[in-house]
């Protein structure tokens, strides 16, 4: 069910927002589709009415106010920032 | 007299407390082991002023009579959790630079304890991996090698077995997705301890997969491992899945006595082509818990031949989500545009300069499954698997089993580069034994337990209920005594 085409490796490289040439589409895709073909064995396992796990421990997350607890740093936010100018995250140009 | 850095932290403890050595001394002791163990490449960031303004202020605490047990206890720190001032890159190029503002949790607690931090450590990229081969550092080099090919030390967390394992601090900070510091702790020797999920703090050590990250400490004995989790557990109000649970003094549940604990051997784990040392130490290892007063109790745990698959489902599908931060924005690494490159090409071109060959692997794999149309085929059903898994450990507990005794890994130390051409399904397989315990939130260690034929090192695994770490290292504590193991790697770096 799960034959990784170049074509589909592609397409998930792009959404994974991970550059590949096109040369290496082949060999990408070879390797994803052994890695599923191994997930495959899942489809043996009757999950029928099972629920997907949702958190490991049965608790209920703590609750706290809604409320601003941290900020006013500006100069440590953008202390490692490839690129800071003004005091803001400076990126090539998102709109035409 | 034992050299200083190779005393376990509870004589440490006992020494600083005597006076019969400073932290000063003892951390200098560490500092030059480390300096002459460059071959090992376990320690990547080495932070020598911190550790001796660290253990001058130890010192100082002793003096007055108020130090805690790992006050003055040189140790390394896993490259994952992030440090302050100190460079924190999870071993990949990605996040080179880097240096937090901020300080983990567990690291910060151990610091509060007056704990040394020596430098970073080594480790897979992002945690991802079992041979240390995927660091973007290089290999750490296992001090283990019995002729001459230099053997892995495991993975992820390899520097700090490594460094464990060699003296070059009296324990470590690991973490453990599937088997990362158990795996590691096998192959060379060492204690390593993944408590329950949620017993200690994930904030500000990199995330891999959320729901299975849990850090633990990595020692050179049990005791140590009980003397170092107090130090790093805790409810931390920064992460919403720590647990708002009593720390109960893990070394004072020590006790040497499990007559009449139940012991759970799983028939599971027997796998195919399974060495027929690691059978033999398994069956040795269930001997000398009966023979202190424990029962050997046959156990079924039918779906763990799913865990490994569920695993690499889920694991990945967490791993594409958290690693989207790494976009060249806001820290680390961001590759040189070409004249007229838009934001997405800068993503693009960031993330595939950034990721080593595996981390892109399981980005990609993780993008899949979680993509339209595959959501319910693949990460739908292996959390559905995984609450299977679970239930056949809360089964097992439920008819009365204490803990549950396997291998830690199918083999002993492995050869660097052995698995290069390898399908990379091969690896995964190293986690067989230690990811169901990820699965299923529960505590497990793994224990030194003999050498196989040719002299490297071999573990065994317990696996307790979940927030019991005291007892599972009662039983481990028991295993490590009646195991005998003092050997050591001789030393050729």
């Amino acid at each position: 069910m799960s034959e990784i085409d170049p074509e589909t490796a592609r397409k998930v490289a792009h959404l994974a927002r991970i550059r590949v040439a096109d040369e290496d589409l082949p060999r990408l895709a070879g390797e994803l589709s052994g890695i599923l073909t191994f997930m495959e064995q899942l489809n043996e396992v009757d999950v029928e009415g099972v629920e997907p796990m949702v958190s490991v421990t049965p608790m209920r997350l703590k609750r706290r106010a809604d409320g601003v607890t941290d900020g006013g740093m500006p100069g440590k936010v953008l202390s490692n920032a490839p690129d800071a100018r003004e005091g803001f995250f400076a990126v090539p140009k998102v709109v035409e | 007299m034992t050299a200083l850095n190779s005393l376990t932290i509870s004589d440490a403890r006992d020494g600083l407390r005597r006076g019969d050595f400073t932290a000063v001394e003892l951390t200098e002791a560490c500092l030059a082991a480390i300096e002459g163990a460059g071959a090992l490449n376990a320690f990547v960031h080495h932070t020598p002023e911190i550790a001796r303004a660290r253990a001058a202020a130890a010192d100082g605490r002793l003096r007055a009579g108020e130090a805690p047990a790992m006050c003055g206890i040189p140790i390394g720190i896993k490259d994952l959790f992030c440090t302050e001032g100190v460079a924190s890159q999870a071993a990949s190029r990605i996040l080179q630079g880097f240096r937090p503002e901020y300080e983990s949790t567990v690291s910060g607690l151990l610091a509060k304890a007056g704990a040394v931090m020596l430098g970073k450590l080594n480790m897979d990229e992002f945690a991802m991996g079992s041979s240390n081969e995927t660091s973007v550092y290089g290999p750490v080099v296992n001090p283990w090698r019995v002729d001459d090919r230099a053997l892995t030390p495991g993975g992820s967390s390899g520097g700090s077995a490594a460094a464990v394992a060699a003296d070059l601090c009296l324990g470590a900070t690991g973490t453990d997705t599937g088997g990362s510091i158990r795996q590691p702790a096998a192959f060379t020797g060492t204690v390593g301890l993944k408590p329950t999920y949620g017993r200690c703090s994930r904030w500000g050590i990199v995330a891999f997969a959320s729901s299975l990250d849990q850090a633990g400490p990595m020692t050179r004995t049990v005791r140590d491992t009980a003397i170092m989790l107090g130090a790093m557990a805790g409810h931390d109000p920064k992460d919403s899945t720590s647990a708002d649970l009593p720390v109960p003094d893990f070394e004072a549940m020590l006790t040497g006595d499990i007559r009449g604990k139940r012991i759970g051997i799983p028939a599971e784990y027997r796998m195919d082509g399974m060495p027929d040392e690691i059978e033999a130490l398994w069956q040795q290892g269930a001997d000398w818990l009966r023979a202190a007063g424990a029962e050997i109790v046959e156990i079924s745990l039918p779906h763990t031949k799913y865990a490994l698959p569920a695993y690499y489902v889920i694991a990945p599908a967490e791993a594409s989500s958290n690693l989207a931060r790494y976009d060249g924005v806001r820290y680390g690494h961001r590759a040189r545009l070409a004249q007229g490159d838009g934001i997405v090409d800068m993503y693009e071109k960031t993330r595939a300069e950034g990721f080593g060959a595996e981390v892109q692997r399981r980005v990609m794999i993780g993008t899949y499954v979680l993509s339209a149309g595959f959501y319910d085929a693949y990460y739908n059903r292996a959390r559905k698997v995984r609450t299977l898994i679970k239930r056949d450990f809360e089964q097992a507990f439920e008819a009365g089993i204490d803990a549950i005794l396997t291998p830690a890994t199918p083999s002993a130390a492995f050869g660097l580069g052995e698995k290069a051409d390898a399908d990379p399904v091969e690896m995964y397989l190293n986690d067989v034994f230690t990811v169901t315990v990820n699965l299923a939130g529960l505590p497990g260690i793994a224990v030194p337990a003999g050498l196989d034929g040719r002299g490297l090192p071999l573990g065994l695994q317990l696996i307790g209920r979940p927030w019991r770490e005291g007892e599972l290292m009662c039983v481990a504590d028991v295993l490590e005594q009646a195991a005998g193991f003092v050997s050591k790697p001789s030393k050729w770096w």
